[in-house]
């Protein structure tokens, strides 16, 4: 395994990409955002809490919560990205979703659903994360109650060194050797909803980038919270 | 640190720090975990005494006993109609509870509600599941016939209608029109076509401003500048209505309408 002292950004190795949010961009929607990190860029619309239906569907002790992820066929690096829903696709939206439940609270909707939609203009790697993070203010728009908001980003091992939030370049670093670990965090708690792995990495890094993960985690958070009340700002 | 880390009425997101230490009590909007309150819910911050809560700055409508809403009818039923409210649940008015007239068995039900005509109604009883039964029977419950309607955030309902009354009956006295704000908010507006899109723009405002403080004056300034009369302020119990009933003004109430506005008064 090869060594990797410095980032091909020059970022420091604990140190997120550019973030920039938005809430509120898509005035139709219940609730919206915009969420970009470095070159990911995320939207995010909520509608409901509404009727669900078929039937079979509604749960009557609860609202249910589902999610769509979708990249846009223009959106990757180079190849175009095949429109409409794809195995990868399906399984995202899954763990947005999975990622998403454990904050909030639908006990006043019960048999209704609150859609979130994410959609993915650009994408360079960590966009589950960026679409988790727009999710999130989205919902928090659209005034549903939740406890925390839910931020998202990766961590991982590229080379020998264990780095936070990788980019498109450091995902393929020699051949894909790199390790990609996205991680969904819940900051006033500090528990963990999202936790995917991609490489061979051993125990300690696992919890060396958790920790990592932790540590950056309030960062991120007081950025979404921060788009929310610029919506609300009065000036 | 312990005690309020944010002022009253400003912006408040989830899982943000409201307050530490056990000095406070958590109410609607907000939770306590372990020393510290925190948000629920994107609102405004209300410190009520020892009490926190948040008045939430959008949301859908949840249907609430005695509530006064407007209702937009989508189907027949055997005996009665459903009425779509602008929430993710629908409601059923009963045919008992339509009218006071007798309406026979078997009766073609459209000639008194057909579809997509927009209703009056007050909410009799809600379910745990959120079922929900309305009635036309009261003062000011009607059929609406003419003028427009707008939807607007359900949140934003009791900033339109204003304290006791006041900023919907200013509007009411600026333009002429006639303006019922269900809680669930639909809005309906009937008066010259010109006015009432003096209406809908001050309402659109109301909407946009609500969080910000001085509203009342910010509309009265827009609506003389919109119609070039000089309007005043009026805050009173005869004139107006109230935060929880629609049919704020004075004009064309119905009969009885007086009953209804004096149990509201406080």
């Amino acid at each position: 395994m090869s060594s990797y002292t410095k980032r091909f950004d020059g970022r420091k190795f604990d140190e997120l990409r550019p973030i920039e949010a938005k809430a509120g961009v898509i005035k139709k929607a219940d609730g919206s955002a915009y969420f970009r990190i470095g070159k990911t860029t995320a939207y995010a619309a909520v509608y409901g809490p509404r009727e669900l239906y078929p039937k079979f569907l509604q749960d009557p002790k609860q609202g249910l919560l589902r999610c769509n992820y979708n990249m846009m066929p223009f959106s990757g690096a180079g190849e175009r990205v095949r429109p409409g829903p794809s195995r990868r696709s399906k399984e995202i939206s899954l763990i947005t979703e999975r990622a998403l439940r454990p904050v909030l609270d639908l006990k006043d909707f019960p048999n209704a659903v609150v859609d979130v939609f994410v959609e993915l203009t650009e994408t360079d790697a960590g966009s589950r994360c960026a679409g988790i993070c727009a999710a999130s203010i989205a919902l928090a728009d659209a005034g549903i109650l939740m406890k925390d908001l839910v931020v998202a980003f990766s961590v991982g091992k590229v080379g020998d060194q264990v780095v936070v939030d990788l980019d498109g370049d450091e995902e393929h670093f020699e051949s894909n050797s790199s390790v990609d670990i996205p991680i969904g965090l819940i900051p006033s708690t500090g528990e963990i909803t999202l936790l995917q792995a991609d490489g061979r990495i051993s125990p300690e890094d696992i919890r060396k980038c958790i920790k990592m993960a932790q540590e950056r985690a309030p960062a991120v958070s007081e950025i979404l919270r921060k788009a929310l009340k610029e919506k609300y700002a009065t000036e | 640190m312990t005690g309020l880390l944010v002022q009253d009425k400003n912006v408040v997101v989830p899982g943000e720090i409201i307050a530490e230490g056990m000095d406070y009590l958590p109410s609607y909007g907000t939770y306590r975990q372990q020393d510290k309150i925190r948000a629920s819910q994107l609102g405004l911050l209300t410190v009520d005494g020892k009490v926190l809560k948040i008045i939430p700055l959008a949301g859908r409508y949840l249907p609430r006993r005695n509530d006064v809403v407007i209702g937009k009818i989508i189907d027949i039923l055997i005996s009665g109609w459903r009425l779509e409210l602008n929430s993710p649940y629908t409601a059923v008015l009963n045919l008992k509870d339509a009218s006071f007239d007798y309406i026979a068995k078997g009766a073609d039900l459209s000639k008194y509600f057909n579809l997509e005509e927009y209703v009056i109604t007050k909410i009799v009883n809600v379910t745990s599941q959120n079922m929900i039964d309305v009635s036309c029977k009261g003062p000011g419950l009607r059929k609406l016939r003419g003028g427009r309607v707008i939807r607007v955030s359900p949140c934003k309902v009791p900033r339109i209608i204003g304290k006791r009354g006041s900023m919907v009956s200013m509007i009411k006295r600026a333009t002429g029109c006639q303006i019922t704000v269900g809680q669930n908010g639909i809005v309906w507006i009937n008066g010259e076509p010109d006015k009432e899109i003096i209406v809908v723009e001050a309402v659109n405002k109301i909407q946009q401003e609500a969080h910000i403080q001085g509203l009342t004056e910010r509309i009265q300034k827009f609506l003389e500048a919109k119609t070039g009369m000089k309007i005043e302020i009026i805050e009173d119990h005869t004139e107006g209505g109230s935060d929880y009933r629609p049919e704020g003004g004075s004009d064309y109430r119905p009969e009885g309408a007086a009953e209804y506005h004096s149990e509201e008064s406080p």
